[in-house]
């Protein structure tokens, strides 16, 4: 705002006076459905969740192990040529406790969620998941985890293969 | 390359929900702006548009639906957006229409309505995510802030009572600005009880969701006496983006948001940012961005802007100013306004015409810096007399 300038403008309304007709407005739905590809390098890691592993995928050029796996290094601009098979522990990076789903409505029971770096992967290279069998506030960033796995017979090449990461017992 | 001046500015009030469209905020913004430059939109030779995500407003295609009301039609129209660092994107944007040397004048817009969304415009933000590993986890975008100031308070020790500092002071700042949605008095101790949300980041850490539209008006030296006596100068100007791969990089510092101030300051010939900088509007659509921003455009050190808030350095009579207008906490966050909102503020400070908002520090040469994308734009301007 400057000083020189008295007014200004702007009509704020409640969503009760839209609701009421004090105000017309208008309401639309849609519903858009959408298949993706899982790509040629998630694809392959995902295939290894099937099997209880996690692959990195490595840069000759940089020799950093990748996870998310890639088909190429975006450092060095080449194509990552080797697979690596990485741990399926870490260290918590990070944590958060959400309250909140994703449209903003509130959650009965928080959750914690974590960005868990790999064992065996480049130092730092994280992946965003869930952490569980903890209290939330016993979590602590640089906490020792590991993948909790959903039995072998309800895998199905997801990132939901592993429930959650959990304290390394 | 031609030197670039802003010579008029205008906005509207932010608020929660606006009767006005996007258009019409938009064209009292633009109005405003130019009535302030004492031009008319036949001298506006092109026009840039700053706005996120078509989500919020269910219309695809916003920056058409916009043009009408920011000026654009039968014009060199464009455009930009890189998420939440839109707003100081627009007027980089429009500063190399002219710096181009291609027009000698550009008006520039940020518009953004977010309300229209329901039941929540977070829930746009639904799919900035990964498709296929990082969705399926339910994942929200407060996750990613709470995630980061988990990441660098633990990497600094910053306690969260110095983080809800910031939140203070920027709802208290915005107490004078007209426009504002969410000036408050509160305390260090109202932050910290007030609502889990995504802990660490609790309810009173968060800017609101907003409609609203500011708008710039810039000009080349050649023809700047036109229209002012008293023109503000973009001297510097910066932006840079980081991998997508968030959970690859270490969230306790912004190393792109440096890389865009460094850019910048080589245009601007600025060596030492915390001597030449006299005040900063730096993005804070949470408490903790402000310290983490101040720390990335190299006017605090590395865990240290926790300590110069603390000290009071960067209150409105402190020796580094920051976020005077009062900022996203305070005055509102709608998303590509807000980011203009605060260049508009840096040329108000600059005249001397933000009323009670003026620091009480004589000022030259002010900053302004948004964020956003995943974690991972810095966009930045630099003004000066």
């Amino acid at each position: 705002m400057s000083s020189k300038i008295a007014k200004y403008p702007g009509t704020e309304v409640e969503l009760d006076d839209l609701r009421s007709g004090r105000f017309l407005s208008s309401d639309y739905e849609t519903l858009l459905r959408y298949s993706w590809t899982s790509g040629v390098a998630v694809s392959r890691f995902l295939d290894g969740l099937k099997s209880g592993e996690i692959w990195g995928k490595k840069c000759g050029k940089c020799g950093r192990v990748l996870v998310p796996p890639r088909a190429y290094c975006e450092e060095d601009f080449v194509p990552t040529d080797e697979w690596v098979r990485v741990r399926d522990t870490g260290t918590v990076n990070t944590f958060s406790i959400s309250y909140v789903n994703n449209d903003a409505s509130r959650r009965k029971e928080p959750i914690v969620v974590s960005v868990v770096d790999i064992d065996g992967a480049s130092p730092g290279m994280g992946i965003l998941h869930l952490l569980g069998e903890v209290e939330p506030k016993r979590v602590e960033v640089g906490m020792k985890v590991e993948a909790a796995w959903k039995p072998k017979g309800k895998r199905r090449g997801a990132i939901t293969d592993i429930r959650y990461f959990r304290p390394r017992g | 390359m031609k030197r670039v001046a802003v010579v008029g500015a205008g906005m509207t009030k932010f608020r929660r929900r606006m009767l006005e469209t996007g258009r019409e905020m938009s064209f009292q913004a633009s109005r405003m702006a130019l009535d302030s430059a004492n031009m008319e939109i036949k001298d506006v030779e092109s026009v840039v548009l700053g706005t996120a995500p078509d989500a919020f407003d269910g219309v695809h295609m916003k920056g058409e639906y916009l043009m009408d009301g920011a000026g654009g039609t039968n014009r060199p129209y464009s455009r930009v957006y890189v998420g939440g660092g839109t707003g100081v994107f627009a007027p980089v944007a429009g500063w190399w229409h002219v710096a181009s040397g291609m027009f000698d004048t550009c008006l520039v817009v940020g518009e953004e309505k977010m309300s229209p969304l329901r039941p929540h415009p977070q829930y746009a933000f639904w799919s900035i995510f990964d498709h296929t590993l990082e969705r399926p986890l339910g994942v929200t975008l407060l996750w990613i802030f709470s995630l980061e100031m988990r990441r660098y308070m633990a990497v600094h020790k910053v306690k969260e009572e110095d983080i809800a500092l910031v939140s203070v002071k920027n709802k208290g700042n915005a107490l004078d600005h007209p426009c504002a949605q969410l000036p408050a008095r509160i305390t260090v101790d109202d932050v910290m009880k007030s609502e889990p949300i995504c802990l660490p980041v609790k309810r009173l850490d968060v800017s609101p969701t907003s409609d609203g539209a500011a708008a710039l008006m810039l000009v080349s030296e050649d023809v700047v006496r036109k229209y002012t006596d008293d023109p503000v100068w973009i001297d510097g100007v910066g932006w840079n983006v980081d991998t997508q791969y968030w959970t690859n990089r270490d969230l306790y510092y912004p190393r792109y948001v440096e890389a865009a101030a460094r850019m910048a300051y080589k245009m601007a010939k600025i060596d030492n940012p915390r001597k030449q900088i006299d005040f900063a509007e730096v993005y804070d659509p949470f408490d903790y961005k402000e310290l983490h921003h101040m720390e990335g455009v190299l006017l605090a050190g590395k865990g240290e802007a926790p300590k110069l808030t603390r000290e009071g350095v960067t209150q409105r009579d402190g020796d580094l100013p920051i976020n005077p207008s009062g900022g996203l906490l305070g005055v509102g966050n709608p998303i590509a306004a807000a980011g203009t909102m605060k260049v508009c503020e840096l040329f108000w400070q600059l005249r001397g015409e933000a009323g009670k908002r003026q620091v009480k520090k004589e000022v030259n040469r002010g900053l302004a810096q948004a964020w956003g994308d995943l974690l991972q734009v810095g966009t930045v301007i630099t003004m000066r007399r």
